[in-house]
């Protein structure tokens, strides 16, 4: 046995790379994070904003197990705006324009602060592997690095190609050599196991704006909000300049040059074979699809405060960079606007995410996890969520330690990895907040609620967050202990002029804040230590009124659900040799190897017989409970 | 469960009814179907779904049982998913039991539980809950207007409606979710408000579902109940109906305590006839206990029938228990009218006169009744609920969509949570729920016949 210089390797320096690294080096592990160019660590490659419905959802949850984005968003952020804050806290999405620039520095610092990481500027050839497990890395240099894990985070970079128009470009992104030798070994892996399907996808990015030649005087403007909401629950106060979007539209004659050059888009001509997103869709796409709309929002988001260069969200393309001159020319503010650089269209190879475990560790291949886009997945968010998962149980692995999960009533995170491990993406896949079937109970707010307590558990939340949560539970324990505890009757409201059903029955100050008609100003009057309490807290003392009815009742729906997720299979059934199953069902379910029942009751094509049957083994397996079973 | 760690079993039962008859149907089901035909001395296996005569023998001993019509299916393609076979044998219960005690000494199967076969149809997908219910709902049918509504219900149009109804929620819920995941772009201002403008409608059309109770009246059948004062003739009037053959006696037996039951088929519809004790003012415990019975049973009944004579007094001070009454029977007319007095405070429904003696009037009350019989079950072609968990699961439905409309301008994503709750319900109904809910079901309040 050689020994290990590593406890954890991550390739990759991107948003699911530095999560995945800085976890493990949070749970103490001895972590390398290796990339082709340490100074492109953080950098955003697509749109500079961070967060939004759902995709806030995530940052939250990073930060409440103490991972990076949310800090790193809360010292680049140029313009926060709370999205939806007309509908209910569930549904709050915190957002912010990025500055390209101070992000990276300041996720480059949070990454040179982080003991126990180092890393290591060279592009990865190949994983080694070792009596069928993952135990390091070969860089270009020809160099081995040994790690008892290892945590892939390829990006679009994985046989990355660029296409503008007719033009083909080897690239892992625009002026950045693609991971080739990385792709070819991944594809061989497949062969040997067949236990992992590689496919291609593809995404695209809008031409870069000089701002300087926008004329912004004809734009409408979209100002930050007054109070920026951060994102991070250690941030008391966003510091940093606040700064405007102008919003303009495609018309007619965006549309008509876009109609007629629309086969000159290599996405059109047959060039690219990858699936895209429909949740971003490329210009050509949204003419092709909607030939009846001829205009279409378009953001301008600027880059940076001190960086003119300006992002046109909206128009992503990949027609020949004279067409894109041409088709940009006709919005208004946008006549004689200097193009930096022009759109593109980049293909990317990726894993077909049902071949790995909730761990995001591959079946086929112990010790090694995927996590990001290499996982079917678009956006930061999505690609820093499962990287703090893959990072965590990289580290807890290479400690002897069991798995952590998180389940679809706790997090986003839960809902995201079971629903890639499970069912699969058929196009990039991008967190909603409809995905969840407790969206109530999963809200930005509460995110620490939910799961800090369970990461100092896992071991990767440091002491500061620690003990600022701890702190700030001691409060709000106390608070709704007291909005529990302090009653009135119909009367005694209707005195202080809260006019309620007059039953006699007693309500108490949490139940009377539920009524609409009763604010929290009226309440104060009665119980002024509510004056005392914090904005914080008063925010969680009046979401846990508006939603306390609909909670209730979804409770029993995820004890249900729990008590499913809490059936685990065996993970060394044999499917195939079950009686009484259709083929077709144990071919699937020896191929999906579900962890929980749960789990197997979401794969597409179960029948009730099927479960019913794994329901047996399942309990059979938990009257003994086998060493791999998760706490 | 039986055997816990194991596959489903091989079943087998007795699928017709039990007695001398000219032929019984005895079925299979399960992985070993193949392997029992064969210990029964079927080593030709017939083509699937072609009938082939076989010779049935003792696998101990070897002695022939029958000569029997053997058919045979292959999973899926079989009414519960697996693989399956029929005997049709002759019907002697010899034969029947000979061979069922034949196939209970193979270690392979198992005699079936009641409701086995349509259990595992349903385990299997080959059916919705809905389909389950209505097979169940055919076996019991005893009158014409239930089996036309079993076999309606068979067919699917309760499984559609439902499903119609779940594919408007999802529409108008993705309209809202649309609403709430997109507010950065540029959607039509207001989209989720505007989606839920159609709810309103949908609400109504389930409402109206709910309060048409016609049938499940059908399928439980109806209690009709005799009132009056003692000696107003009441038992001879259920004698005279029960005697009618256009009223066809079942055989269900009817129950003797202080109140007697006939049971009776009118108009294709299951009827139950009761006689109460007489009401009036109670002279010992033991009558008080009766009239106690007959209020109860008055308020109970779909229908109610006053009996008044004229050499009688109407039961005056019960006058909340029959006022009631659907209809007022002037019995004795062979003895004259009933003073107009007496009639007095029950003349609102419908009053018709009746000899027991000479039979005038029979035929019209026979008419009478079995129109009011049509009126509370006669539901036409339109789906309807039969049963108790249908209404139950509707009216959550009914109910998370009103709340959702009242409660969208407080936060959209509550409406979404209640139009989420209401598709669920619907769900439950054909079955289409997450597995946990539907298992609950199936395993725990579901039990149907074979």
């Amino acid at each position: 046995m050689h020994e290990n210089n590593w406890d954890v390797i991550v390739i990759g320096g991107g948003h699911a790379g530095c999560e995945a690294a800085a976890a493990a080096a949070r749970f103490g592990a001895r972590t390398l994070l290796v990339t082709h160019k340490l100074e492109t660590i953080g950098e955003m490659s697509c749109n500079p904003a961070i967060g939004g419905v759902g995709k806030g959802h995530l940052v939250r949850e990073i930060d409440a197990l103490d991972g990076l984005m949310g800090r790193v968003a809360d010292q680049a952020g140029i313009q926060f705006r709370l999205l939806n804050r007309r509908k209910g806290p569930a549904v709050h999405g915190p957002r912010t324009q990025a500055d390209r620039k101070l992000y990276r520095e300041a996720m480059q610092a949070a990454m040179q602060e982080t003991e126990n990481l180092s890393l290591l500027g060279q592009p990865v050839d190949d994983v080694l592997v070792e009596a069928g497990r993952a135990c390091g890395v070969v860089t270009q240099d020809g160099e081995t690095h040994r790690a008892a894990s290892v945590v892939l985070t390829t990006g679009t970079f994985l046989d990355g190609i660029i296409h503008i128009g007719t033009e083909r470009v080897p690239a892992g992104r625009h002026g950045e050599a693609p991971a080739i030798t990385l792709s070819k070994r991944l594809y061989a892996l497949a062969e040997q196991t067949g236990a992992l399907t590689m496919g291609r996808m593809k995404t695209g990015t809008p031409a870069r704006l000089d701002g300087r030649t926008i004329a912004t005087e004809k734009l409408e403007a979209q100002p930050a909000d007054e109070a920026p909401v951060p994102f991070s629950f250690l941030t008391e106060k966003i510091i940093v300049p606040q700064t405007v979007c102008y919003i303009t539209h495609t018309n007619q004659a965006t549309f008509d040059i876009i109609e007629e050059n629309i086969l000159q888009s290599p996405v059109y001509s047959g060039q690219i074979a990858g699936v895209g997103p429909r949740y971003c869709p490329a210009i050509e796409d949204k003419v092709a699809r909607f030939p009846e709309r001829k205009s279409h929002q378009i953001f301008l988001e600027p880059e940076g405060l001190d960086d003119p260069t300006v992002y046109p969200n909206g128009i992503s393309t990949s027609l020949p960079a004279e067409l894109q001159d041409r088709f940009i020319r006709t919005i208004v503010g946008l006549e004689e606007v200097k193009i930096i650089r022009p759109g593109y269209a980049i293909e990317y190879d990726y894993v077909d995410p049902k071949a790995l475990l909730p761990s995001l560790e591959l079946k086929a291949l112990p010790g090694l996890y995927l996590a990001g886009q290499i996982n079917g997945t678009t956006g930061y968010e999505e690609a820093a969520g499962q990287g703090l998962v893959a990072g965590l149980n990289a580290a807890r692995a290479a400690a002897g330690e069991a798995a952590v999960y998180f389940d679809r009533a706790e997090a986003y995170l839960g809902v995201m990895i079971d629903d890639l491990v499970t069912k699969g993406v058929s196009e990039p896949y991008r967190m909603f907040t409809a995905r969840a079937e407790y969206r109530l109970s999963l809200r930005a707010d509460n995110a620490d609620q939910r799961l800090t307590e369970k990461g100092i558990a896992a071991g990767i939340v440091g002491p500061r967050r620690a003990k600022a949560f701890r702190a700030k539970m001691a409060v709000l324990t106390a608070a709704r202990t007291k909005a529990a505890s302090w009653t009135m009757t119909p009367n005694e409201a209707g005195a202080k002029g809260m006019h309620i059903r007059a039953d006699g029955l007693r309500r108490t100050m949490s139940e009377l804040l539920a009524y609409p008609s009763i604010d929290w100003k009226d309440l104060q009057a009665v119980w002024p230590e509510m004056g005392d309490w914090s904005r914080e807290i008063r925010q969680q003392i009046e979401t846990d009124a508006l939603y306390a009815g609909y909670l209730d009742r979804q409770q029993a729906d995820i004890d249900a659900f729990r008590r499913d997720e809490a059936l685990s299979l065996p993970s060394d059934m044999d499917y195939l040799a079950l009686e009484g199953m259709a083929t077709e069902v144990r071919q699937k379910l020896a191929a999906a190897r579900p962890v929980t029942l749960g789990q197997a009751a979401r794969m597409d094509g179960m029948t009730p017989a099927a479960l019913t049957l794994l329901l047996h083994h399942a309990r059979k397996n938990q009257r003994a409970p086998t060493k791999s079973s998760e706490t | 469960m039986r055997r816990p760690d194991q596959a489903p079993e091989t079943v087998f039962a007795l699928s017709t009814g039990a007695g001398r008859a000219a032929l019984a149907v005895i079925r299979l089901s399960g992985p070993e179907v193949e392997t029992a035909l064969a210990h029964l001395g079927v080593d030709k296996l017939p083509a699937p779904r072609q009938a082939a005569v076989r010779k049935l023998y003792d696998p101990e001993g070897g002695a022939l049982l029958d000569e029997a019509l053997v058919l045979r299916f292959v999973a899926p393609h079989s009414f519960t998913g697996e693989d399956m076979a029929e005997l049709h044998v002759h019907g002697g219960l010899a034969v029947t039991q000979s061979i069922l005690a034949a196939l209970a000494k193979l270690e392979i199967c198992t005699p079936a539980e009641a409701g086995e076969f349509t259990r595992r149809a349903v385990l299997n997908a080959k059916m919705d809950l809905t389909g389950a219910e209505a097979i169940a709902d055919l076996i019991d049918a005893e009158g014409g207007a239930q089996q036309a509504q079993a076999l309606r219900q068979m067919s699917g149009s309760l499984r559609q409606l439902m499903e119609s109804w779940r594919e408007t929620l999802k529409t108008t819920l993705a309209h809202v979710e649309a609403d709430i995941e997109f507010a950065d772009e540029d959607l039509p201002g207001g989209l989720g408000q505007r989606a839920l403008e159609g709810v309103p409608e949908l609400a109504a059309a389930m409402q109206a579902h709910l309060q048409d109770t016609r049938g499940l009246a059908l399928r439980d059948g109806l209690r009709v109940a005799l009132l009056g004062a003692p000696n107003a003739g009441k038992s001879s009037i259920l004698n005279r109906l029960s005697g009618k053959d256009a009223a066809i006696v079942s055989a269900r037996a009817g129950t003797t305590r202080d109140v007697i039951e006939v049971a009776m088929v009118l108009g294709g519809v299951p009827v139950t006839l009761v006689d109460t004790a007489g009401l009036r003012e109670a002279g010992d415990d033991i009558e008080r206990e009766g009239v106690r019975r007959a209020k109860l049973e008055a308020e109970a009944a779909d229908i109610r029938l006053l009996v008044l004579s004229p050499d009688t007094r109407a039961p005056q001070g019960e006058v909340e228990a029959t006022q009631a009454a659907d209809l007022v029977i002037c019995n004795k007319a062979d003895l004259g009218a009933v003073p107009a007095a007496e009639l007095g405070s029950f003349a609102g429904g419908d009053t018709l006169s009746l000899s027991t003696l000479t039979g005038e009037g029979e035929t019209a009350l026979l008419a009478a009744l079995q129109g009011l019989v049509t009126q509370r079950t006669g539901a036409k072609e339109a789906p309807v609920l039969t049963r108790e968990r249908h209404r139950q699961a509707l009216s959550e439905a009914c109910t998370a969509l009103e709340r959702a409309l009242a409660i969208a301008d407080t936060g959209l994503e509550l409406a979404a949570e209640d139009l989420r709750l209401a598709q669920r319900a619907l769900g439950r109904i054909t079955g289409a729920v997450d597995i946990e809910q539907l298992l609950d079901i199936v395993f725990a309040d579901f039990c149907i016949g074979k």
